[in-house]
């Protein structure tokens, strides 16, 4: 077996070492009743070229979003990664590390997150950033529960342009940590509405922009509303590369900024490993969850970097920690930001430019095919109403060849939305593609 | 001919014992290595794009005018990122004995697949009908993980070991409260648990209290008995536990637990140790997390991401979050909503995990994978017996499980502490052990070696420890104190991090090209 090191006269050597008979003598302590004589009714070990044909023909079973015209988004958008990111996150001393608990043999995974944690902050618009969470919606969970216990409130409101699974996975974690959790009803543009709901109970409200719907919105006056009462604003970004182009949360007057940086650096790869983005402003830095990376000398006064503020931390206070959390997403962190280096912000706003101009072409070529597009502002992103359901629409143009978008309903089937469509241009969405759809929608739709 | 003598001289000459620091402050190829906010152009870009069709024009006022942040060229970039690189410690380079972590080889294979553009390039809210290859891949992979902790169900969602025990509390919770048991709220932790493991029953709301650690370093039987009562919503235990002992009691345990109407969560962070050989169903077992980071594999990353999807028992399987994959007349498709139990996060999962452990099932087996067990377990009872005659070990009777358990007590008198001994092991080419955990033992020292090391390179670890002990007994307290010595950075002060926190590099304090 490849992957095992020890031969038979190893084994043997090192039990007459320790003194044991055979190796079944070290599992003693196992109950007898527990201990498995035979193998699971599991396939036998395999070679790499068997495991990799195995592979191979899963793989082969899926239609890749490259393989031809694509348009879904709501919250995992294609972009195109430089080569150079799979590389670097592939050296060993990246992708064979532990957490950075050494830091005298770990510089290298600290001062990615030292830079990681600034250009978050930069994009984000506010003072402090963690070195990542899990996803975007883990971390819109994280956000709400640090809200209550900045403001010791109970109550969390979510606007109706949230991510059905982003507000889930808040209902879902929050919820369980005895919070209140009141959404707005699903709305395309009903973010300004939001402000009525917040009284003198509200921890927090929580706002995405752009939101599932591809609209973008100046949350400024949110921001004034939900501070007069006492409230935090969290505003959530599930296109990353939204901030090349749009007013950053920060300059919104938002107290915690939380997104997936899938679009940066990182790979659709069917829903996961993401890695979530984490901002705040520097007076909440003490109740926020996650690892922060901070900056400090050596004995010999040379520049470093090590783990920092764990105090906060569930390794240090157990019980009293402000999140479970423990591993962060430190390779998609990387990725993330090698890709932003790589960009700067000259090259983010240029690709941002890039992703609304591409937006711009599909909604005018949807709407030459006489779809209703419901979007009024938006970065990369639009919903647009389908004749029928939107679902069946999806399924008939895979017929030739195009995945059309997402169906609203497959995010919530409750909403009653069925007819809404929402479709999402990258860079890597080509002039050719778009007319391809454009050209299918027509064919479709005159029947 | 005569050879002219003259060329470039092949030997050393001169004082080659005196040495030397650099005079621009590195080490030789150890560099010190610049922020990218110090080397990047505010105007660079290392990335060329086509010009945009269209302009921003009707964003109007949405539109940003603040955003500063540094490009690199390519080669600026790569250069940048592998010299940091080579400031890191990795699995790569050396045994990583860092106990319940356990770091062990990384297959390449398992990168490979995972990299496919028919897994890679998969969006998660793409048709059921355009990715069946990929739903049949977490089925299979719900399979092996259900056959080899011989539970009924697994929900693969969750994103790592602490987002598993969350999930796993979640459903317990949720079990609870259908059956009008909602007034449980304490769970039970003992003494050397993992910090996630209270962390995540506060996290939820549960009250927690810790149950007492026999002498012999596993849970007090009469303890739990007497904190086994009316309120008691679930135990967790992990097993082996933290000391690498395996709980001879766990049945009894679960028998309790049961009795008194509780669940047992099980933390499966060292199920390495026993897997394709114990099922943690047939010790009672009605949640456990699973880190595929750790024992199927799947690489650490300096720090995530990971994957730690919770096998289920009957009881709790209909309290599961969504989403799961069904078998239909259509073929195989996401259960995503109706569940009642909301989700764990956005989509199904850390999918290029998936691939990536059930890559390295295929390729171990049944028969591999019990063999990887009873190597992790050998080698750590190697390690334990070749350094026992002069560290001591916690629990010194009896084999240990797949980590090996030293305390503080033989360095006493010697002027070094455990973490003087930890970084001294830098010195020596090794990444220090898990140390001052579990936090019942004096001085922790927790030495995890996985099944992927070779008796040649525990010898060599062996050794290296067997060295620095005989230094430290005999009085070279100074190779300690200042250790490491030949790591790219010295000790670094972790205090002054703390006391003023500077977490973001800022222009005013470092002086360099300003932001446009």
């Amino acid at each position: 077996m490849r992957y095992l090191p020890l031969t038979p006269a190893d084994r043997a050597q090192m039990l007459g070492v320790i003194g044991a008979p055979d190796v079944d003598a070290l599992f003693e302590d196992v109950p007898a009743a527990a201990r498995k004589a035979d193998l699971f009714d599991l396939p036998l070990h395999a070679g790499e070229l068997e495991v990799e044909r195995e592979l191979g023909a899963l793989a082969a079973m899926n239609r890749p979003a490259g393989a031809g015209p694509f348009f879904c988004g709501a919250g995992a958008y294609r972009h195109h990664v430089p080569a150079t990111v799979d590389h670097i996150i592939q050296r060993s001393e990246f992708l064979t590390s532990y957490t950075p608990y050494q830091p005298e043999i770990a510089q290298g995974t600290l001062q990615v997150l030292f830079e990681f944690q600034t250009q978050v902050a930069r994009l984000t618009g506010l003072e402090v950033a963690n070195a990542s969470m899990y996803d975007g919606s883990t971390a819109c969970a994280e956000a709400v529960m640090m809200a209550q216990r900045v403001t010791r409130r109970e109550k969390a409101i979510l606007s109706g342009g949230l991510h059905p699974h982003y507000a889930a996975t808040t209902q879902t974690i929050a919820h369980a940590e005895g919070m209140e959790i009141v959404r707005q009803g699903v709305g395309i543009d009903a973010e300004a509405a939001v402000i009525d709901l917040i009284d003198d109970e509200t921890a927090c409200v929580v706002v995405q922009t752009p939101n599932v719907f591809g609209v973008a919105t100046d949350v400024s006056k949110i921001a004034e509303a939900a501070h007069a009462k006492g409230a935090l604003l969290i505003v959530v970004t599930t296109e990353a590369v939204s901030y090349g182009l749009l007013k950053s949360p920060g300059a919104m007057g938002a107290d915690i900024a939380v997104a997936e940086g899938q679009s940066i650096g990182n790979g659709l790869n069917f829903g996961g490993p993401y890695v979530g983005l984490f901002a705040v402003r520097e007076k909440l830095v003490r109740s926020m969850p996650g690892r922060l990376c901070g900056e400090t000398v050596d004995a010999e006064g040379r520049r470093g970097y090590v783990l920092t503020l764990s105090t906060r931390e569930q390794h240090i206070r157990r019980e009293k920690a402000t999140s479970n959390i423990c591993t962060n997403s430190g390779l998609c962190a990387l990725a993330f930001s090698i890709h932003l280096s790589l960009l700067g912000g000259t090259g983010l706003k240029q690709l941002a430019a890039l992703n609304h101009a591409r937006a711009r072409a599909l909604k005018a070529a949807v709407e030459a095919a006489g779809l209703e597009v419901l979007t009024p502002r938006f970065f990369n992103e639009i919903a647009v109403r389908t004749p029928g359901p939107a679902a069946a629409l999806v399924d008939d143009l895979l017929a030739d060849g195009i995945v059309a978008g997402v169906p609203f309903s497959r995010l919530d089937p409750a909403a009653g939305m069925d007819d809404v469509l929402l479709l999402a241009a990258t860079e890597t969405t080509t002039p050719e593609d778009i007319a391809a759809l454009k050209a299918a929608l027509e064919r479709r739709l005159a029947r | 001919m005569t050879m002219m003598n003259v060329g470039r001289p092949t030997r050393p000459e001169g004082d080659v014992t005196a040495s030397a620091t650099s005079l621009t402050g590195g080490r030789g190829l150890l560099q010190d290595e610049a922020l990218i906010f110090e080397l990047g152009g505010w105007d660079k870009t290392g990335v060329d794009l086509p010009a945009p069709e269209a302009d921003a024009s009707d964003l109007g006022g949405l539109v940003r005018d603040d955003l500063a942040l540094p490009g690199l060229s390519e080669p600026e970039a790569v250069r940048h990122y592998v010299r940091l690189s080579q400031k890191n410690h990795a699995i790569d380079l050396a045994l990583y004995p860092l106990g319940s972590c356990t770091m062990k080889h990384n297959p390449r294979l398992n990168e490979k697949a995972a990299r496919l553009a028919g897994f890679a390039d998969l969006h998660p809210m793409q048709p059921e009908a355009t990715v069946q290859g990929a739903l049949a891949l977490m089925d299979r992979l719900a399979h092996w993980l259900k056959t080899l902790t011989g539970m009924p169900a697994v929900a693969l969602s969750p994103k790592a070991g602490a987002h598993g025990e969350l999930c796993g509390l979640l459903c317990i919770k949720a079990a609870h409260e259908a059956a009008g048991q909602g007034h449980r709220r304490t769970v039970l932790v003992p003494t050397s648990a993992h910090g996630t493991n209270p962390a995540t029953a506060a996290f939820v709301g549960y009250s927690v209290t810790e149950i007492a650690q026999t002498p012999d370093g596993r849970v007090d039987l009469t303890d739990l008995e007497a904190k086994l009562g009316p309120d008691v919503a679930a135990i967790m235990v992990t097993n082996p536990n933290t000391c690498g002992l395996f709980e001879r009691d766990i049945l009894e345990i679960s028998r309790l637990t049961h009795q008194a109407g509780a669940y047992f969560y099980a933390d499966g962070a060292n199920f390495n140790a026993v897997v394709g050989k114990v099922r943690p169903g047939d010790l009672g077992v009605d949640a456990m997390h699973i880190n595929l980071h750790k024992t199927f594999s799947t690489p650490h990353g300096g720090g995530g991401p990971g994957a730690g999807p919770v096998v289920l028992s009957q009881a709790l399987a209909p309290f599961a979050p969504a989403p799961w994959v069904v078998s239909g007349p259509d073929g195989l498709r996401l259960q995503e909503h109706d569940t009642g139990f909301g989700r764990m996060s956005a989509f199904h999962g850390q999918m290029g995990m998936f691939v990536r452990a059930y890559a390295y099932m295929l390729s171990h087996g049944a028969d591999g994978l019990r063999q990887v067990a009873e190597d992790a377990v050998l080698n750590a009872n190697y390690i334990k017996a070749r350094l026992s005659g002069v560290m001591s070990a916690a629990f010194p009777d009896g084999p240990c499980m797949h980590e090996a358990l030293f305390d503080d007590a033989w360095l006493e008198g010697t002027g070094v502490t455990t973490l003087d001994f930890a970084k001294a092991m830098i010195d020596e080419g090794f990444h220090p052990m898990t140390m001052y955990f579990p936090l019942v033992v004096h001085g922790a020292m927790l030495i995890e070696p996985t099944e992927t090391e070779s008796k040649a390179e525990l010898d060599r670890f062996c050794e290296a420890l067997l060295a620095l002990a005989a230094a430290a007994k005999a009085g070279d307290v100074e190779r300690f104190k200042g250790a490491p010595f030949l790591a790219p950075m010295r000790r670094l002060d972790e205090t002054l991090a703390a006391r003023k926190p500077k977490l973001v590099w800022r222009n005013d304090t470092e002086g360099v090209a300003p932001a446009p």
